[in-house]
């Protein structure tokens, strides 16, 4: 019985091939619009650590208080002074702080040319936190933090460019005119969007090269490459009082595997604040946020605006196609009543007729969908228009937004076709016969 | 015209008249919002940097290995001179950030040595006495850094300038009842004097959030003795393409230990301005091509309905022409409902338009949409439909007389 409605919804569908080519374009354009920017939503807004995203938190203190803060939002960032207290508190189960920091290393091949490499300077609890794969070695140890030692672990493509993609474990690598030991090889591993580095760099730029210790790093006087926060005015002269001011650099991350840990870390961070209020440091009382990665993505506004706002423009446009195309089916439908009426005079039941019409609206569902298909492919390159290359290179066509589109165009037309069918479904045999 | 049988004929019709209605309202809606957004996008793309930025090019240059302060020093003067030197070249200067950079620090300034209490935020740029020249500032009051005012300032260094440039905007910040030229400021804990005022200077930033102090920029008479500078360049703008392909190899021939990027050490300052407003010219295309496809489809709609109810009326058509009534009788008729379903739609799609501005005003800090927008927009779709309907209704005031007779 399909395959006969199917053969009736092509042929009236060729019928009036104007009519049936104004639906399918509206599905198409409707269907392909909502894709291209829902594929660069999904891009932006998605978990980049499922697994884990509940267990960990970024710790934020208010250092700057209620004149200076952002709107009562304590600064996304801690300074040095919070930073590593909090680290020697050592209150959660697994702790890092973070910074990027930009090094050159000679081009391989020639070692008179230097480029510049990109990474972040991290604690021992970095790797296991985060559940960063390893192909060659290890993360290196809290000991090895404590000695402050030059270790190293490399990404998989750094050490490809590096080392010829060989176990570098154990060599030697020079960057920025200082060695450092390869300790580890990470394999690829780049969640997106970055939710740890978010407040300081882009959440979508190139993946790091390496990941370095941070006590090293600090023994160099080795800066953030990224954001570095400040209020008020300049005060401060050389490395040492810029670590004792009020600039917000270092970014923290805590792993609380329960609710209870995660009540009792609040504790701790409320009674830091209440230390410092004391200690007459903050001269503000306790303002304090802990927050997981699903809200601290949210907190930064990972999702670009231009993501949320052609999503929702792009959405009401193809709102706007199936009403297009209600209107165009029932048209269709409805031209048909005297054909209907032979039908059900002819003992089809009302749900035949009602089938029927839904298998046609569903073939038009298929055309619109493969049309978008064809669009959304076309539109992809043209991502790139709207947003930053690193985001435009995160959208693209695979087997589930295909299988999506192709979904989304059938469902939605046959949807829009439940009431023209009805109507159809409708007709008084009697009355078309009688008129003719 | 008669409107109570158009009603009355309407009401045989709900479905279609309700459809109709609908897309008109929710076309209203997306369009006016798109076409506002367009506007603002655009106008925000056509603020003026203050900079003459035909000819102007800027690279961007990181001493490899952390250099000593005093040895950026030499090393940043022997690349001024060197590029002062290059054929084509006109002016260069060394600085942090420049207009449209997207990167940079900002800072308050105000009256008084205590930080928490500052007039305005102020955007940072390091210059010397080329600066003026090299970016095509107009200075409108005042005098422009002499050479023996420039001092060298490390890394993380105390920022603590004698004499400042600041833009007319900030000036008059500042110093709202008269000229400020003269007069001490505090960017920093010490007071410095304001010698010059340019008319205008953007800041590096373009995001909406700064937009309030967007034409706040201070001069601050220092060079930048880091391991990133940008050197921004004044050619002759016929020979800016050709100092851009050379002067990357000049400068790694007078010094290795460097790195310029190949992707995007040397940029245009055309290339700079096209970066930052991207995701504003991607978003006025984007709005663009949806409110074109939009209006199309509504338009299509409209064809296609209006068609049908051609065609099923055939015979009462045929039965009013036989009674007297003239073509344009029956063309009006078609037209009359058309504007009557539209204005249906027209007024529940401008309160639609006004809601979803404010959704947009609480989601992404837009501003209140001019009701203009909603008006044009009204306009437009009221056009829109009376064109639309033209053909199917021309086609019915072409329906003969003897129609009525016939069974079918």
């Amino acid at each position: 019985m399909f395959t006969y409605y199917l053969q009736l919804g092509l042929r009236s569908l060729r019928r009036n091939p104007m009519l049936t080519a104004l639906m399918v374009m509206a599905i198409g354009f409707g269907v392909s619009a909502s894709m291209i920017t829902y594929s660069v939503f999904r891009a932006v807004s998605g978990n980049p650590i499922p697994e884990k995203s509940s267990q960990l938190f970024v710790p934020q203190v208010d250092n700057w208080g209620p004149q200076q803060n952002e709107k009562g939002e304590p600064p996304g960032a801690l300074d040095y002074i919070d930073a590593i207290a909090l680290m020697r508190a050592h209150q959660a189960s697994r702790q890092t702080l973070i910074y990027p920091v930009m090094l050159s290393s000679p081009q391989p091949g020639s070692s008179s040319t230097l480029v510049s490499t990109g990474g972040y300077a991290v604690m021992s609890d970095f790797f296991p936190m985060f559940n960063v794969p390893f192909l060659y070695g290890n993360a290196w140890t809290g000991s090895d933090d404590e000695k402050r030692a030059a270790d190293i672990v490399l990404s998989e493509e750094f050490n490809q460019r590096m080392f010829g993609g060989a176990n570098s474990v154990g060599k030697n690598i020079t960057l920025s005119g200082h060695d450092y030991r390869v300790v580890g090889v990470a394999k690829h591993w780049d969640p997106s969007p970055r939710f740890y580095a978010v407040w300081s760099d882009s959440a979508f730029s190139d993946s790091p090269d390496f990941y370095v210790l941070l006590n090293r790093m600090l023994d160099l006087q080795i800066d953030t490459s990224g954001r570095n926060s400040c209020r008020g005015r300049l005060e401060f002269n050389g490395w040492n009082q810029w670590l004792q001011s009020d600039c917000v650099w270092m970014m923290p991350w805590v792993e609380l595997d329960s609710s209870s840990e995660v009540a009792r870390y609040r504790q701790f961070l409320e009674a830091y604040a209440a230390d410092q209020q004391h200690a007459g440091r903050f001269a503000w009382s306790p303002n304090i946020r802990l927050r997981n990665v699903m809200g601290w993505l949210e907190e930064q506004k990972v999702v670009p605006p231009e993501s949320r706002i052609s999503l929702a423009v792009a959405s009401g446009f193809f709102i706007i196609c199936l009403v297009n195309t209600i209107g165009l089916l029932l048209a269709k439908f409805m031209r048909r009543a005297a054909e209907i009426g032979v039908r059900r005079a002819l003992g089809a039941t009302r749900h035949e007729i009602y089938a029927q019409y839904l298998v046609e609206a569903g073939a038009v569902g298929l055309a619109g969908g493969v049309l978008g298909l064809v669009l959304t492919a076309a539109g992809m390159s043209g991502v790139g228009l709207l947003f930053e290359p690193e985001i435009a290179k995160l959208a693209h066509l695979d087997v589930s937004l295909i299988g999506l589109t192709l979904m989304v165009a059938i469902l939605a037309t046959i949807a829009a076709a439940f009431y023209p069918a009805w109507r159809a479904a409708q007709v008084q045999p009697a009355w078309q016969l009688k008129s003719n | 015209m008669q409107i109570s049988p158009i009603l009355a004929a309407l009401r045989y019709h709900k479905a279609g008249v309700v459809l109709i209605a609908m897309q008109i309202a929710l076309t209203l809606a997306i369009v006016c919002n798109a076409m506002f957004i367009i506007h603002q996008r655009l106008v925000r793309m056509d603020k003026p940097s203050g900079v003459e930025e035909s000819g102007l090019l800027v690279v961007k240059n990181e001493w490899a290995g952390k250099p000593a302060t005093g040895q950026i020093a030499s090393l940043m003067a022997a690349d001024l001179d060197t590029l002062r030197k290059m054929p084509g070249v006109a002016n260069v200067y060394a600085t942090n950030t420049y207009p449209l950079s997207n990167g940079g620090f900002a800072n308050g300034i105000g009256h008084s040595p205590d930080k928490r209490n500052y007039v305005s935020v102020t955007a940072v740029y390091f210059s010397d006495e080329n600066t003026l020249s090299t970016l095509g500032l107009k200075l409108v009051e005042g005098r422009n850094f002499n050479a023996d005012e420039i001092n060298g300032l490390g890394d993380n260094d105390k920022i603590a300038p004698a004499v400042i440039i600041v833009t007319r905007e900030l000036a008059r910040r500042l110093y709202p009842d008269g000229s400020a030229l003269g007069k001490t400021a505090y960017i920093s804990n010490e007071p410095s004097i304001i010698i010059g005022i340019v008319d205008r200077l953007q800041i590096p930033w373009v995001d909406n959030s700064m937009a309030r102090w967007a034409d706040c920029s201070t001069l601050l008479p220092f060079r930048n003795l880091v391991t990133i500078t940008h050197y921004l360049i004044r050619t002759q703008p016929e020979e800016i393409e050709d100092v851009a392909t050379r002067v990357r190899a000049t400068l790694y021939a007078t010094q290795r230990l460097r790195v310029i990027r190949p992707k995007d050490g040397v940029k245009t300052f055309a290339q700079v301005r096209a970066a930052a407003y991207k995701s504003d010219r991607g978003m006025a295309i984007l709005m663009g091509v949806i409110s074109v496809i939009l209006v199309a489809t509504t338009a299509a709609g409209i064809v296609g309905l209006a068609s049908f109810w051609v065609g099923q009326r055939r015979k009462q058509i045929g039965v009013r022409r036989a009674l007297g009534a003239t073509r344009q009788d029956i063309l009006g008729y078609f037209l009359t409902e058309n504007l009557l379903i539209c204005m249906a739609g027209v007024v529940l799609g401008g309160l639609l338009a006004i809601g979803l501005n404010l959704w947009l005003m609480k989601q992404f800090e837009m501003e209140r949409i001019a009701p203009g927008y909603v008006l044009a927009g009204v306009a437009m779709l009221l056009l829109l439909g009376q064109c639309a309907v033209f053909a199917p209704a021309w086609r019915a005031s072409h329906v003969p007389p003897v129609e009525a007779t016939r069974s079918v």
